[in-house]
This record gives C-alpha cells, structure tokens and sequence, in this order.
C-alpha cells in the first residue's frame, strides 16, 4: 500500500496515482477511462469553496483539512449485528461482506459491484455528471465496491435492506462505495439504507447512487444516515424515471459532523413521479445540507418535497431545491416544502428554494417556514401533568409527522419512527407520545 | 382546598389582579362573573401556571401546598385542572395519544400504575358516549378542525378522565349550544362530591342553572367586589355589572 499522507485534493490525487493498476476494473479500459475523466474532474474542482454557488452554505474547508487513510482490508470479527430480520446487503468500510449478508432466493439479481464490473460498462457512470459534482468526481476515481440491483421487468422486488458500517479505526479511512439499481418496466423494490459507524471515530464516507426506473417501476429509497459524530457523510444520488415510473425517496440526517445529502432526479417520461421527502435532526455542531435538483423533463409528472429540520446546540441545517421544468414538461405539478424547527437560539438554517421554469402550463409551489416552540402549545400540554421536556419532544415530534407520514412505503415509515425516537434517547429526552 | 390571599398579578407589566381574596372549600364550586377584562381569565391561568403572567404578591394555596411555587405540569397532577377558553390545536398529535401521555403522566407522578393501550381506550370511549362525542374524534389530531363546541367537549373529556380536584372553567361555556352545555354540565356535575371543586368563570348565568354553585362572587378591576348565593347571577343577569361595579367603585 501506498502510504499517502497530506489533505486535500492533492492527497486523494495522489491515492489514484498510487493504487493505479490495483483498483477494481484496472484491467478494463473503460473503466480507466472512468477513473482517469473523473480524475480531471477532481482536479480541476477541488473540494468546492464556499464560492461555488451550490456550497454558499455547507464549508467544506475541515474535509479539505482532513487526513483520511485507506480502510483496512482485513475482516473485523468484532462487528456485532443482529441476525437478517429479511435480505440485506452488508458494506464495512465501503466493502461488501458476504459473510454478513443475506441475499439467498430473491426474485431479482443482487451483486456486488467489485465483482460485477466487468458486466456494468453500459450502467457504471451513465448518471454521474462528475465535472458538474466535485464529489461524484472523487467517487468516480476511488471507488473500489458498492451493490448493484438489477430488478427484471415486471418483478416486485419486496423489501432490500443495505448496511453501511464504518469501523472503529485510528486510519479516519475514507470510503467511496458505487451503488446501482435498475428497475425493469413494472418492476418494484424499496431499499432501506442504513449508515453508521463509532460514535466518535473519524472517517469519510462518500457514496454515489445512480438508480434507474424503467416505464411504470417504483423505487422506495428509505435512508437512514446515523453516522459517528466525527463522521463527514457526502452522498450523492442520481436517478432517471421513465414514464410512469416513481421514485420515492425518504432521507434521515441523523448523524455525523457534517453531511451532503444531494439528490439528482430527472423525470425523462410522461406521468413520472418523484417524491423527495426527509428529516434532518441536528444537535451540538452538527451540520446537516440536504440539496435536491429535479429535472423535469417530460410532460404530465409530478414531484412533492417535503423536508423537516430540527436544530439544537449550535447545529446548523441547509435546504436548497432546485426545480427545473423544461419547455417541453407541459403539465408538471411541482410541490415543495421546506420548513426549521430551531430549539435553540444558537442554531441556524439557511434555505435555497430555485424555481427555473421554461414550460407556460404548469403548478409549481415552494414554501418555507422557520419558526420555534409554540409557547401555548407547550403549556397547554403541562397543563394535563406533561413534563417540560416530554412536551417538547411530542411537539417535535408533530411537526417531524409530516414528512414522516409522506412516506408511502410501510417499512420505511417504521424504520423512521424507530430512528426518530433512538435520536431523542440520545438526546437524554425520555418518553415523546404514548400511542393509543 | 384553594385559598387565594391578597393576590396582585400582572401581564406585560399591566396589572390586572389587584388583591383578588377567595376561598373555595374541598366539595363546593364557585363561579366567577365580571365584565370583560376585569381579570376572570388572567385568574385561570395563574392559578395553573402559564409562563408570562407575574404574581407580584399575594399567596395561593392549594390543601397544604404553595401552588404559586410549583411547575405547571406539578399543579396538574396535584389536582389542578383548566379548561382552556381557546383550546390550542396540535397538529401532528392524535388525540388519543395525547389523552393517554397526559393520564399516564398524571398516574406516573402519582405513583399509580400506567395504563395500557387497550384499558386506556376503554375508559376513554365509556367518557366520550357521556359526552356524545364521535369515535373518531380520538383518531384526529388534538382539537384540529374541532368545531368550538368539540374542542369544549374535548376539554371535558381530558377533565373527565384525569379527575381532578379543583376545576377551573374558563368561558367553557362560550359557543355551546343548549345541548353540548347540558353534556358539559353533567360531566362537572359527575365530578362533584367532597374532595372536588371548581372554579366556573362565565359571562351568563344560563351556565349556572345546570351546574349550580355554591357560591358567586362578582370580579371587577381585578378582586371581588361582590359574593353571594347562586341568586346572585340571577341579579346580574337583570341587572348587568354596571350598579355593582358603581357601589364598588
């Protein structure tokens, strides 16, 4: 192994060049010509300043600052997971682990990316606009595994559940993890994705998503981001809809010291659908950027967002949604809600909303609201025998509802609301509702 | 049970109790008249706690405890109960949640047993059929698209269920047809016996033909000018506040 110490841009440079020939796909040329163009990308981009317009909000000078090392190859016996409830994939340091998924008897084909290379030229990259997106650049030219879903027309894939796990180690390894789904026409899958690792360790994890839905698919895309507090979380996620396909994506900005949740989504066929719809809970210095850009591309598609922010501590949130509707995209309903809680008088939300419309007959809505507690409200609730705290956590819990009950997948919701209440505990806040 | 000494309270710096005095034994309700602004509500919710409206002095004490001292949420449990003039709407909380969160934390404080989903439903549609309220009404968050008489029915039902032992009624029954009125009073007069009392603020006497109190005092200017027996609302209702506030003032 190449020991490149350093940061920056120059020391992810200097990783390519020094694992040339021994990542994934050295062999093919296409694939080098994958790495090498994104490379260039890298290069010339940087990490993006402050004066790039799409990061005005989110700094990544303490990235840039970073020294990140190679994850470890070797297996980590200590990680404990629970027995598979259903079929999962399991990542460890952005690298598949067989031996602790489950992936026997399903109706669709589950690969890990390392090994299905040779099969992907015409899907690996087809999405990813690295001179555009700094850090697809960077996962273009590193990536060494990730899952690739390929659902057959026509099937219902049921529920998938991916595991992202970092490990406790001293390397703060950086990881950049290539997924790729394809649904055939008609077919259905939802992938619940958790992302986790040491509550304090250091370490990057940069995944990229292109996801393709063919005519009349369904992707449910449930994402749960519970990353160490020292973790920098940096995803990026691209998917094309065909006509009258959907896809249906719920993110959790749970974890980490700072996270990009950037979503590409264009819809290229008539009656496409794209639901975009999360949480993000902050706490201490965290900083949490949720950056969706949809493009709608064809006529009769319709697109909702809605996204909650809860910030505590000196935490600091950012939403910005572009929404470009195209000459041709006649008839697109376009929805989006933004909206900040703010607990605390430290904590800051900024908020981008960008309407760019080329098309005469279309419904198009953007909202945005900050606001704090409802003083009443939280009286109102300690006047029947609630305590403070309680009082605020179910009133924090109501204004997460929302976007929480926007998701149509079932297992997606619970998985939410079991994430929604874990982050409360760990805020020392015991008992929201009781359910009745 | 409430003993109310001297009591000066002031919001945004204005005062609007000016050495309130009232005693309300354990097992009898009082009610409480007087124009608008004279301090009815203010009273309420000083009694139950609300951030915002400052005793500046004067005591207040509930059996043995100094209820000025204590949190709101301790007030409810030690026993004190209001229902709100304007009930807040909580969107996002269901209204059965909220019912049994708030009788859970009562029960919780008090050392009692939690009750469960199933028991807590039992109870809860047993006080709602009193109150001829719909099923569906513990589905809907807590008194969103509540018409005013629903949302005052839902105040009863929580007083219903928490069973308190000072009630205070704030207006409750403003916007009442004569029907949800009959409902709302039954449900106070359910309540009554020895270690229960209540605290009814109305304008109209109409309220005090169905739940009849023990004792009327009449507030103006921030303190009682004038107490008597139930014939008392009925001599306001010929006479208006006008000849009481005049010989008081």
């Amino acid at each position: 192994m190449t020991a490149v110490t350093g940061t920056g841009p120059a020391a992810f440079l200097g990783r390519h060049e020094g694992l040339r020939g021994r990542l994934p796909g050295a062999a093919l040329p296409w694939v080098e010509a994958l790495r090498d163009r994104s490379a260039a990308a890298f290069r010339a981009q940087g990490f993006p300043t402050r004066r790039v317009e799409a990061w005005k909000y989110t700094d990544l000078a303490v990235v840039n600052a970073s020294v990140f090392g190679e994850p470890l190859t070797g297996v980590d016996d200590a990680l404990a997971l629970p027995p598979a409830a259903g079929p999962r994939a399991v990542f460890v340091d952005g690298r598949f682990r067989a031996d602790l998924s489950a992936l026997e008897g399903l109706p669709f084909t589950v690969e890990n990316l390392a090994s299905a290379l040779p099969r992907l030229e015409s899907r690996l990259g087809a999405l990813v606009r690295p001179e555009e997106q700094a850090l697809a650049a960077l996962n273009g030219m590193l990536f060494e595994d990730g899952l690739v879903v390929t659902v057959p027309d026509g099937v219902a894939g049921g529920v998938l559940e991916l595991f992202s796990f970092a490990t406790e180690s001293e390397r703060a390894p950086a990881f950049h993890p290539r997924h790729l789904v394809q649904l055939g026409a008609n077919a259905s899958l939802t992938l619940v994705e958790t992302a986790a690792g040491p509550a304090t360790a250091r370490y990057m994890h940069n995944p990229v998503f292109e996801i393709e839905v063919a005519e009349g698919g369904r992707m449910n895309h449930g994402r749960l981001q519970q990353e160490g507090r020292d973790a920098f979380f940096l995803s990026t996620v691209y998917a094309r809809v065909q006509a009258g396909g959907t896809y249906d994506n719920f993110t959790m900005n749970a974890g980490s010291r700072l996270a990009r949740n950037e979503i590409h989504v264009a819809l290229c066929g008539p009656k496409a659908e794209c639901h975009m719809n999360g949480v993000q809970l902050l706490a201490d210095g965290q900083h949490a950027d949720t950056t969706t850009a949809l493009d709608h591309a064809a006529p009769d598609c319709s697109s909702r967002q809605t996204y909650k922010t809860v910030l505590s501590g000196k935490s600091r949130g950012v939403f910005q949604g572009k929404i470009l509707v195209r000459q041709i995209a006649q008839k697109t309903d376009g929805y989006q809600m933004n909206q900040a809680l703010l607990l605390s008088p430290d904590a800051e939300i900024d908020s981008k909303p960008q309407l760019e419309i080329y098309a005469d007959d279309v419904k198009c809505s953007h909202g945005a609201t900050v606001g704090e507690l409802d003083a009443e409200q939280i009286f109102f609730l300690r006047s029947r025998g609630i305590p403070l705290e309680q009082a605020k956590a179910i009133l924090v819990e109501a204004f997460l509802t929302e976007a929480v009950e926007a998701v149509a997948d079932e297992a997606i919701r619970d998985a939410v609301s079991r994430a929604v209440t874990g982050w409360w505990q760990r805020q020392g806040i015991q008992g929201g509702i009781e359910a009745a | 049970m409430l003993k109310i000494e001297n009591l000066h309270a002031t919001v945004d710096g204005k005062q609007i109790l000016n050495g309130l005095n009232l005693t309300i034994p354990s097992g009898e309700i009082h009610a409480i008249m007087g124009p608008n602004g004279s301090g009815k509500s203010t009273l309420s919710y000083v009694l139950a706690g609300r951030e915002g409206y400052e005793v500046t002095e004067g005591s207040v004490t509930f059996g043995d405890l100094d209820l000025l001292a204590m949190e709101p949420e301790e007030r409810a449990v030690a026993g004190v109960f209001l229902a709100f003039q304007a009930p807040v709407e909580l969107p996002g909380v269901g209204n059965a949640n909220f019912l049994r969160t708030a009788l859970n934390a009562v029960r919780r404080a008090k050392g009692e047993a939690e009750i469960d989903a199933i028991q807590f439903l039992k109870l809860a549609r047993a006080r709602m059929k009193v109150l001829n309220m719909p099923d569906d009404m513990l589905k809907r968050p807590v008194n969103v698209g509540f018409s005013g008489g629903e949302k005052k029915r839902n105040e009863m039902l929580q007083m219903a269920l928490l069973t308190p032992k000072l009630a205070l009624l704030d207006e409750t029954d403003s916007g009442l047809d004569i029907d949800a009125l009959k409902l709302v009073s039954d449900t106070v007069n359910a309540l009554r016996g020895p270690d229960f009392s209540a605290l009814v603020i109305t304008h109209y006497q109409r309220l005090l033909n169905h739940i009849v109190p023990d004792r009327v005092h009449v507030l103006s200017a921030g303190r009682i000018v004038k107490s008597g027996g139930p014939e008392l609302a009925q001599e306001l209702e010929v006479s208006g506040y006008g000849a009481i506030q005049a010989s008081a003032a």
